[in-house]
């Protein structure tokens, strides 16, 4: 065999290793099997995860000036312009609303933007999918990883917004930790859910990106919940209610209580069950409906 | 060591045709216009892709695939990929694998040479210890020199060909599978690329090559395929099959009739 030192055309890289068993109706165990492969070798895959996720991020804002930091800025100046504006139509002290608002913005706009970029995970990744075999998984990895360093560019609003009128939400802050892994493993679930379903059914994304939009004014994002009134009672209906509370509420300084948790573990339990339920069934097909 | 293998059982691959736009439209005509339009159970229009297709290559083995175009050539490649999973029949790979079946496989065209280097070892599932020498044999092959830090998007055509080609020959695999585009190129290039491209078949255990180049399919391979419409034609030694092949060709009208 050649070596690289003997031969200067010589190739000097080796593939790596698979066993590949396709085909036939396979049995859901089969199936089963196939769908947590994907994943494990999708989790194998991390440094590139991480290195598409943050390519993504670079490439948006490659040749400006600032950057990533755009997103830190207009950010900024959203919550402060939407902070002086609602404040005054609600009648609220800007000191109180604007980290509420801050606070609310910038979690909400990472779960719209994980929900609406869900539904293009896999149909964005087409020229990859059929030229090479990739876990799916990977994809969702992938958008995880962009949308959290998104994240990480608007908590930096949140940090001067709360420096700036002295907020401080104390120990309970921790408790956020718990919800953002939750988040995580939703994003993750909603990838291969509405990536799944949006490569077979197209018209999913327009629906998707309007029942994010009514979800924006129905869920207390700029509007606090004891504006309300009785109304609060229907809040528990709103599953982003619940996801969104148990992150926001800690930054608050206030724990959330056991049923905004019950609730939030309850979506993201039906989530993954129907997210691997299709995935299961669906992923050997991704490939022809892209 | 592994014992390269590969071992395909009855494989069908049906596509179904779902969207309704002018790019499937299209698809749908040329099916019909070749005879593979049909309907599976659920009564939605499928295209036959490849139909009960056999064989089974072991190490040292180098199979041509010859055949019109939508025969089912690349479709059959992508099958052996594990791209498309087959729904009727069983396929069995065994061994490190590298498909060419696209010259701009994971190339991003806004990214630069380099980046798009480290995600081409990164798609191999290479540990980013191994990325410098990927990126160095890839680098001095297609000679971009200062290019490499600048977005593919401003590449001649030529670069792009060159990195194209370097990328793809720079990772070997005991599995080669080859579409013909890596064929493709000006002669100047070829004349330099070649021996880069023998070393890397030679290197393979087993090569699979999609080609309309009938005298490459000769040189090259020890068994070829002809596939026509998705059908298993003819499998045999080369020289048979690609003159029953150009027989078969150069009467078209024999060919319609016989369908």
């Amino acid at each position: 065999m050649l070596t690289a030192a003997t031969m200067d055309t010589a190739v000097t890289s080796e593939a790596r290793n698979v066993v590949l068993e396709l085909g036939g109706e396979p049995s859901f165990a089969t199936r089963n099997r196939l769908a947590m492969r994907d994943v494990s070798d999708g989790a194998r895959l991390l440094p590139l995860a991480w290195t598409l996720g943050w390519l993504d991020i670079r490439l948006r804002y490659r040749g400006s000036m600032l950057g990533p930091l755009w997103l830190t800025l207009s950010t900024g100046i959203m919550v402060g312009a939407l902070g002086y504006l609602y404040a005054g139509i609600f009648h609220i002290d800007v000191h109180d609303y604007l980290p509420y608002l801050a606070l609310s913005l910038v979690l909400w706009g990472f779960l719209a933007s994980v929900v609406s970029e869900s539904c293009t995970a896999f149909t964005e990744s087409e020229g990859i999918v059929r030229a090479v075999r990739m876990p799916f998984f990977l994809f969702a990895a992938r958008l995880l990883i962009r949308n959290v360093l998104v994240l990480a560019h608007n908590i930096l609003v949140i940090a001067v917004v709360y420096l700036v009128f002295q907020v401080w939400p104390g120990w309970h802050a921790l408790l956020a930790l718990p919800g953002l892994l939750l988040w995580a493993l939703d994003a993750l679930a909603l990838v291969l859910l509405l990536g799944t379903f949006c490569a077979r059914f197209r018209d999913i994304l327009p629906i998707v990106a309007s029942i994010i939009q009514i979800a924006f004014f129905m869920t207390p994002v700029i509007w606090k919940p004891e504006q309300l009134g009785s109304g609060q009672r229907l809040l528990p209906l709103n599953p982003f209610f619940d996801l969104l509370e148990i992150v926001r509420a800690p930054l608050l300084g206030t724990a959330p209580g056991a049923r905004i948790w019950i609730g939030a573990a309850l979506c993201s339990f039906v989530l993954w069950g129907l997210a691997w339920s299709l995935f299961t069934r669906a992923r050997g097909r991704i490939a022809f409906w892209i | 060591m592994t014992n390269p293998h590969i071992l395909v059982e009855g494989v069908s691959v049906l596509f179904p045709l779902y969207h309704g736009n002018a790019r499937s439209l299209k698809k749908t005509v040329m099916a019909a216009a070749s005879g593979r339009l049909g309907q599976d159970r659920q009564r939605r229009v499928v295209v036959q892709a490849l139909r009960d297709i056999s064989f089974d290559l072991r190490g040292g083995d180098r199979l041509g695939l010859i055949g019109s175009n939508g025969a089912g050539k690349t479709t059959l490649l992508r099958t052996l990929a594990g791209i498309y999973e087959p729904v009727i029949g069983r396929v069995r790979v065994q061994g490190s694998l590298n498909a060419l079946l696209d010259a701009s496989l994971g190339m991003n065209l806004e990214l630069t040479g380099r980046e798009n280097i480290m995600l081409r070892g990164l798609y191999n599932g290479m540990p980013r210890p191994a990325l410098p020498r990927l990126e160095q044999d890839v680098a001095e092959f297609a000679e971009l020199g200062d290019f490499l830090d600048l977005p593919v998007r401003i590449y001649s055509a030529g670069m792009v060909v060159r990195l194209g080609f370097a990328l793809a020959t720079a990772i070997k695999p005991e599995i080669l599978l080859m579409d013909e585009w890596i064929l493709a190129g000006d002669a100047e290039f070829m004349d330099r690329a070649q021996h880069r491209l023998e070393a890397m078949v030679r290197g393979a255990d087993i090569l699979v090559l999609s080609s309309h180049n009938t005298g490459i399919v000769k040189e090259w391979c020890t068994r070829a395929l002809w596939l026509d419409q998705g059908h298993l034609r003819l499998d045999g030694a080369p020289e048979r099959v690609v003159d029953a092949y150009l027989g078969r060709a150069q009467e078209p009208a024999m060919v319609a009739l016989a369908d």
